[in-house]
Order: C-alpha cells, then sequence, then structure tokens
C-alpha cells in the first residue's frame, strides 16, 4: 500500500497528496505492519469532510524516523458498511477506533470492547452518559466490586475506577474516564486568534503544558513553513526539560508519600518548588504557561536568566541524585516497589504503550530518539533510558535517570547559548500569530512530553484557517497499562501503581 | 542506609517560609495588574482583541481577572495602559471585586461581603473538599502545594479533608464540565452547614478560556453562593494562601 512519507522536521502534507485507500486495504496493511514492533500508530482519527467521513492515520516508524500518512473514507450515511475492527488484531488502537465510534456512530466489526471512550458532548449516542458507564462485571461469591471516584480523596482530577478483587486480591480493574471532557478540541476551530489557540494548547494538560505547546507550535510553523531560529528551539528544548525535571521529581516524592517514607517526600517536595521557581523566575508562570509560542518568545533568555537557570539545575541535580542514592539503599522502600504491578513488555507492546512507563517494561519509544525535531536533532545526543522490569522500581528508575539526563541536557544547552551570546540578549523573535498557514492542509506536532510522545495535528480548510485540531496526550494508550498492572496485586497497591504511571485525565477527556 | 538520609537532610535543610505573609514573588510574576487609561486608545483596542478570553473592555477600560489568564500579552500591546505587578493578593469575596479599573491600586476585599458565619465558624480551622471538575492538573497542583513544606498552609489550621462530610466547603477548580456537573453537586449537598464555596483558578471563575464550550455546565455557580473568587491560571499558592486568610479575617488588604 502507498503511503505519504515524511519526517518529524519535514513541512506539512497537502490534502491532496495524502493517498486515499479502501478501507480492506488499509486494513491488510496496517495489521501487517503492526505485527512489527518498529511501527506503532501515532494517531488514527475520522473527520467529517462534505458528506463523507475521511479516516486519517499517522503511523511511526521507529526505525526508519520516518512518518507515514494515509486515509480511508467512508460515506456518511453508508449505515450497511462494517469495518472489521483493528482493535481484534491490535488492542493497541482501541482508543482510537472506541473514539470513531463513540463520535460518529462508525460501527467496527468484532470490536473485542466496544465501550464509550470520554462521553464528548458532540458524541453521536446522547442516551449513554457519565452515570451508565457500561462496567465490566463478574459473578461469584468471594468477588466483590470497589468504586473509586470520580471524586478521589487527594486533590486531584476526577475519574472513575471500578475494582472487581477476591478479597485482597484484584482481578479486574476498569476506568471509566470522560468527566474533564471541556471540548478543547473543538475549541480551536472556532476562533482565528493563535493566541487564544496557543493558549488553549496549553491547557490540554496542565502538568505538560510546555510539552502541548511545543507539540502545538511544531504544527503551526510546519503549516507557515518560516524559518526558526535554531535558539528559539534550544529554549523550547530547555523549557521541556524543566517540565520533564519538574514531574519526574513531583511523582518520585509522590510514590515515597504513599509508602510512607516522609523524608523523600518532602526532599521531593522542596526540589520540585525549586524546579517550577526556575521556570517562574524565566517566564512568570510556575507551569511554564506563556513561555513557548509559535514562531518567537516572549521571554528570551539573558545571560542572567541563562546563568540562574544553569546554577540551580545544577544544584538540584545534586540533591536529587542524593535522594535517588537514598531510596535504593532503603530496603524497606524496595520492597514495596519491586515486583509489583508489573507490565511485562509483550504486554505492553500489544497496547500500546509510550513515553516513559513503556521504557519501564522494556519497549525503547522515545521520539527524543526514533523521530527527533529541533535540538534533539541537531545539537543534543539523547540516549533512551530503559528498563526491563516492567514494575513500579523500573517506572522509578527510569523517573530517576532522566531527571539527572535532563538536567544535563539543560546544562549543555545552555552551555552553548552562553558561548553564542554571553555579551547579550538571545536572538529569538517575537512570537507570531499571524503568519499565513498552507490551506488544506494536515501537519503534525510530535515530540516526547515527560508522560511520553504527545502529538497535536492541525488540519487547516481552504482558506488556511485551522478546521480542525486533533490532540493525543500520552495518557490515551497508557491508562490501559495501568489498569494491567494492578492485576493480581493486592488492592492497598493500587495507589503506588498508579503514581508511578501518573497519567493525565484532562490530557486523556479533551 | 542511614548515611543517604542523612546527607538528604543536611541538603535539604529548613524549607518551610517562616512568614507567608511577606512573602514577594519574583519581579516576573504577573499578579494583579495596573490600569492606566489614556486618550488614544489604538494600542488598548488592539490588546483587547488579542485577549484570549476576552478579558479587557475599552469603553469604559477595565479588565476582569475573573476572565485573565494571565498570559501579559496585552501588556506587551499596550505598555501605556497596562502593566502586570507580582501582586498575588488578587482574591476577592464577589465576583465584581475581579473587575480592575484604571488607577484602581489594590483588589479590593471588603470585609462586609464575606458573610458573618465564616469567621467565627472557620477563623481558627477550616478543612476543605477539593472538586475538579475539568481543571487541568495546574490548579489542582498548586492548591496540593499550598500545604507542602515549603507553605505549609495547615500551620494555620487550613487543609484538604477526603471526605465531604468531614469539610467545611467545597473549593471548586476548573471550568465545571457537564460531565463532571452531577457529582460536584453532589459533594457539595454533601458538606454540612454552614459551608463556603471557593471558586479557584480562571477556569472556575468564569470558565476562562473554556468558556462557551459546550461541553460545560456552569449552573452550579448559578444556585450557589461563592465566598471567595481566585483567579489564576493557575493560582499561585500565595494567591490561595492571602485570599483565605484575608476571607477568615486572619489578615487585611490595605
Amino acid at each position: 500500500m502507498n503511503w505519504l512519507t515524511t519526517e518529524n522536521t519535514g513541512s506539512c502534507a497537502a490534502l491532496n497528496d495524502i493517498p486515499e485507500v479502501g478501507y480492506a486495504e488499509f486494513y491488510d496493511d496496517l495489521a501487517r505492519r503492526l505485527a512489527d514492533a518498529r511501527y506503532h500508530v501515532a494517531h488514527y482519527f475520522a473527520l467529517p469532510s462534505g458528506d463523507r467521513l475521511r479516516f486519517f492515520c499517522l503511523l511511526l516508524d521507529d526505525r526508519e524516523g520516518k512518518v507515514l500518512l494515509a486515509s480511508h473514507a467512508l460515506a456518511y450515511y453508508e449505515e450497511t458498511a462494517l469495518h472489521p475492527a483493528l482493535t481484534a488484531l491490535h488492542p493497541a488502537l482501541h482508543p482510537f477506533e472506541r473514539d470513531i465510534a463513540e463520535r460518529y456512530g462508525v460501527r467496527f466489526d468484532n470490536m473485542p470492547w466496544p465501550k464509550p471512550l470520554r462521553f464528548p458532548f458532540d458524541r453521536c449516542d446522547r442516551a449513554g452518559t457519565m452515570d451508565n458507564y457500561p462496567f465490566y462485571t463478574m459473578k461469584g461469591g468471594s468477588l466483590h466490586e470497589v468504586n473509586v471516584g470520580p471524586i478521589h480523596a487527594g486533590v486531584i482530577e476526577p475519574g472513575a475506577f471500578r475494582f472487581i478483587c477476591n478479597g485482597e486480591q484484584v482481578l479486574h480493574l476498569e476506568i471509566a474516564l470522560g468527566y474533564q471532557h471541556r471540548g478543547v478540541e473543538h475549541l480551536f476551530g472556532t476562533t482565528d486568534n493563535r493566541l487564544r489557540q496557543a493558549c488553549l494548547s496549553e491547557t490540554v494538560a496542565g502538568d505538560s503544558a510546555v510539552a502541548h505547546a511545543t507539540a502545538f507550535a511544531e504544527a503551526i510553523e510546519k503549516l507557515t513553513q518560516c524559518e526558526r531560529h535554531a535558539q528559539l528551539e534550544r529554549e523550547r528544548t530547555v523549557a521541556l526539560e524543566l517540565e520533564r525535571m519538574a514531574m519526574q521529581i513531583a511523582d518520585t516524592g509522590a510514590l515515597c508519600m504513599d509508602v510512607g517514607y516522609q523524608l523523600g517526600q518532602v526532599a521531593c517536595e522542596a526540589l520540585r518548588t525549586m524546579t517550577i521557581n526556575t521556570t517562574q523566575a524565566w517566564c512568570g508562570n510556575r507551569f511554564g504557561k506563556g513561555l513557548v509560542r509559535p514562531h518567537g518568545t516572549d521571554h528570551p533568555l539573558t545571560p542572567e536568566k541563562a546563568r540562574m537557570i544553569r546554577d540551580n539545575v545544577r544544584e538540584i541535580a545534586r540533591r536529587y541524585d542524593e535522594v535517588r542514592r537514598d531510596i535504593k539503599s532503603s530496603p524497606t522502600l524496595l520492597a514495596r516497589f519491586e515486583q509489583c504491578g508489573i507490565v511485562p513488555r509483550d504486554e505492553m507492546l500489544r497496547i500500546g504503550g509510550v513515553g516513559q512507563a513503556a521504557r519501564a517494561s522494556g519497549v525503547a519509544r522515545d521520539i527524543r530518539v526514533s523521530h527527533p525535531w529541533a535540538s534533539f536533532a541537531k545539537c543534543l545526543h539523547h540516549e533512551s533510558i530503559v528498563k526491563s522490569q516492567g514494575d513500579v522500581m523500573a517506572r522509578l528508575t527510569v523517573r530517576c535517570r532522566e531527571v539527572l539526563q535532563s538536567a544535563g541536557h539543560i546544562d549543555r544547552l545552555l552551555e552553548l547559548y552562553e558561548q553564542k551570546y554571553a555579551s547579550g540578549p538571545s536572538p529569538c523573535p517575537a512570537p507570531d500569530y499571524t503568519a499565513a498557514l498552507a490551506p488544506s492542509s494536515l501537519s503534525f506536532g510530535l515530540i516526547e512530553g515527560w508522560r511520553g510522545e504527545t502529538c497535536h495535528v492541525i488540519i487547516t480548510d481552504a482558506e488556511g484557517r485551522i478546521a480542525a485540531a486533533r490532540i493525543k496526550d500520552p495518557s490515551l494508550h497508557n491508562w490501559l497499562a495501568l489498569a494491567l498492572a494492578v492485576r493480581g496485586e493486592g488492592i492497598s497497591d493500587f495507589p503506588i501503581c498508579n503514581k508511578s504511571f501518573n497519567l493525565s485525565y484532562c490530557g486523556h477527556d479533551l | 542506609m542511614l548515611f543517604s538520609k542523612i546527607r538528604v537532610l543536611r541538603s535539604h535543610g529548613k524549607q518551610y517560609i517562616p512568614d507567608l505573609d511577606a512573602v514577594e514573588l519574583t519581579s516576573e510574576f504577573r499578579g494583579r495588574p495596573v490600569l492606566t487609561d489614556t486618550r488614544d486608545h489604538a494600542d488598548l483596542e488592539r490588546a483587547a482583541a488579542l485577549c484570549p478570553t476576552g478579558a479587557i473592555a475599552t469603553a469604559p477600560f477595565t479588565l476582569d481577572l475573573g476572565r485573565c489568564i494571565f498570559c501579559g500579552e496585552c501588556a506587551r500591546r499596550a505598555p501605556a495602559n497596562i502593566r502586570f505587578t507580582n501582586d498575588y493578593r488578587i482574591g476577592s469575596p464577589t465576583r465584581e471585586g475581579l473587575i480592575m479599573r484604571p488607577g484602581q491600586e489594590r483588589v479590593e476585599f471588603d470585609p462586609a461581603a464575606v458573610r458573618p458565619e465564616i469567621r467565627s465558624c472557620f477563623g481558627k480551622a477550616l478543612q476543605l473538599r477539593q472538586v475538579s471538575a475539568g481543571g487541568d492538573a495546574s490548579v489542582e497542583m498548586e492548591l496540593g502545594a499550598t500545604g507542602n513544606v515549603n507553605f505549609d498552609f495547615g500551620r494555620f489550621g487550613v487543609g484538604f479533608t477526603a471526605s465531604p462530610r468531614h469539610a467545611d466547603g467545597v473549593v471548586v477548580s476548573g471550568p465545571v464540565t457537564a460531565n463532571m456537573a452531577e457529582a460536584l453537586d453532589i459533594c457539595y449537598e454533601a458538606v454540612a452547614e454552614p459551608k463556603i464555596v471557593v471558586a479557584c483558578g480562571t477556569d472556575a471563575c468564569s470558565g476562562g478560556l473554556l468558556a462557551g464550550s459546550r461541553a460545560l455546565d456552569r449552573s452550579f455557580f448559578e444556585r450557589r453562593k461563592v465566598d471567595l473568587w481566585l483567579p489564576g491560571a493557575p493560582t499561585h499558592p500565595m494567591i490561595f494562601i492571602d485570599g483565605i486568610r484575608t476571607l477568615l479575617g486572619q489578615k487585611k488588604r490595605e
């Protein structure tokens, strides 16, 4: 089958250039390719186009570093056409096919898990609501169900967890999401205000504001095809790696808290404060909101700020390394973290896990390595940290080592800045909210945020306006990994399994 | 094993902020804006047109903090009219109090607008149930940070509790999604009287960037009295701490 082959550093694709094939051919080809671990689907979605529904697929080839684009179409009211579900062969596709079915009423034949995904406001079947989510049930005198949520005990986002337990042991966990659905994707198409769209991308998931804003800016810049200053790319990468450090440190602290290890908890709380205060001293916002904008920045580095960030990051890395060594040498912590919540490699591959959770299960998926963009394609050499055990400890270890690795990247990028612009401010231009977008095109931003691969797809209409945005947070894949991780574990281990993933509710619900 | 802990402790040192009322945030922080009216509104009109949430009105000139997400773009377009200060004391007992006018030197906090039972019942201790209803996790993390080792809001008897039955009020974050509206209502009903409601974050105050989305159901705010409005995207822990302490009468805004 013919795919349009492009790269993460390439430009946008005209909608007419994206091959359109019959579903049978698409199904056979994709099913065959996905049997090889070098391929995985970055995004697969449907869009109404006239009286048809056109399905676009972004397939990533990790070995060659390519992005493959293809599409198929369906007459909108063609009720008789039942498409065989790819999920039946490759469970990794379940969130995409469920989303398409939920929004547009497309029926996939032989779908093994035909469940609602997020109850969007524009869903096809209005009879389905949050209250009647069809939870999986099991019968048996020795079984009981535990429901948690949507409001959780802590100060976090809502989502409903339904456990089926045999005594203390979890047999099955089902996670019902959608409480956070705000209709973000839809809002991108309702405005021409590019600043508003950039701000919307930051609010897709507030703890990944830099990651989503970078993915959005990447997608926009592919559509305007303007040259981008290398220093701008380096500054965005510094911001992204600062965000990664802050969140991996926060989760280290959260894991310590959940096993009652107060020293690790408070030390990490203080270090996270220091990290996000560094971001705040740079751009005025602790989460980096406002830092990443299309074509430029409002907060170019100055020699003083670069020095401040470098000094702080070094100190954070030094102190965090002490915490890391302490955790590793505490048997009572290891007893809780090791051999708990295991997701084996083959399972992680089948469900299409991404990001640091996948890397902890031996699946070396990392956009920074496989599809490098901006600085990762130029001045930075990144090597993924991969562990094979797939347990809570492995996920924690990946986090720990990524903090130190990110600190190294930041130091290198700021060293480059100091070498080039030691005497003056950074040459980054101000943002541009008016640059014209290529009409009738598809563009994507694909980056590795702290949770994993983050993908923004933007489709423009004939006038060059944003007609639709399709956003994928890595949580979309990884929620299922959490459900599998707790199988067979005691229910009291759920909190540490949950924290070891720390997935986004709003990033999933959009 | 022991040495590694001593090493962590030594580097950790003392982290808590001794005097929360004396905190001054970095000059980069965008808090309360100062507005200046000018004869020529051309820059201001451009800033208002660009504002991602429509927070700026030009005739008469006002800036609604309940809608503002503090992106700071207007201050770059109209520097003669709008300047952001690092003042985090921007909570208000009334929604109207968040609307800033030219010449205003602070966000007013009228003690008369606070129900008297709030100070008599909760002046010395306040336990809150937080409900995220479409919050993007940043406000939630900042609320969590109010109790952390740095801010330690618990020293004033204020904290978050798991059960609404144990709570004196509800802190709502997020624009309130339709899918979460019922759960929020049930939670509010489960809190015993007297109780307070805090709208935390610009999303909660007005819908923020999400205002107008068909996925929202903001009727909660029409049916319930909100006692404290806290803008911010997200609300910095100091905005929350200052707002609650001023509401409880533990400090005055002047």
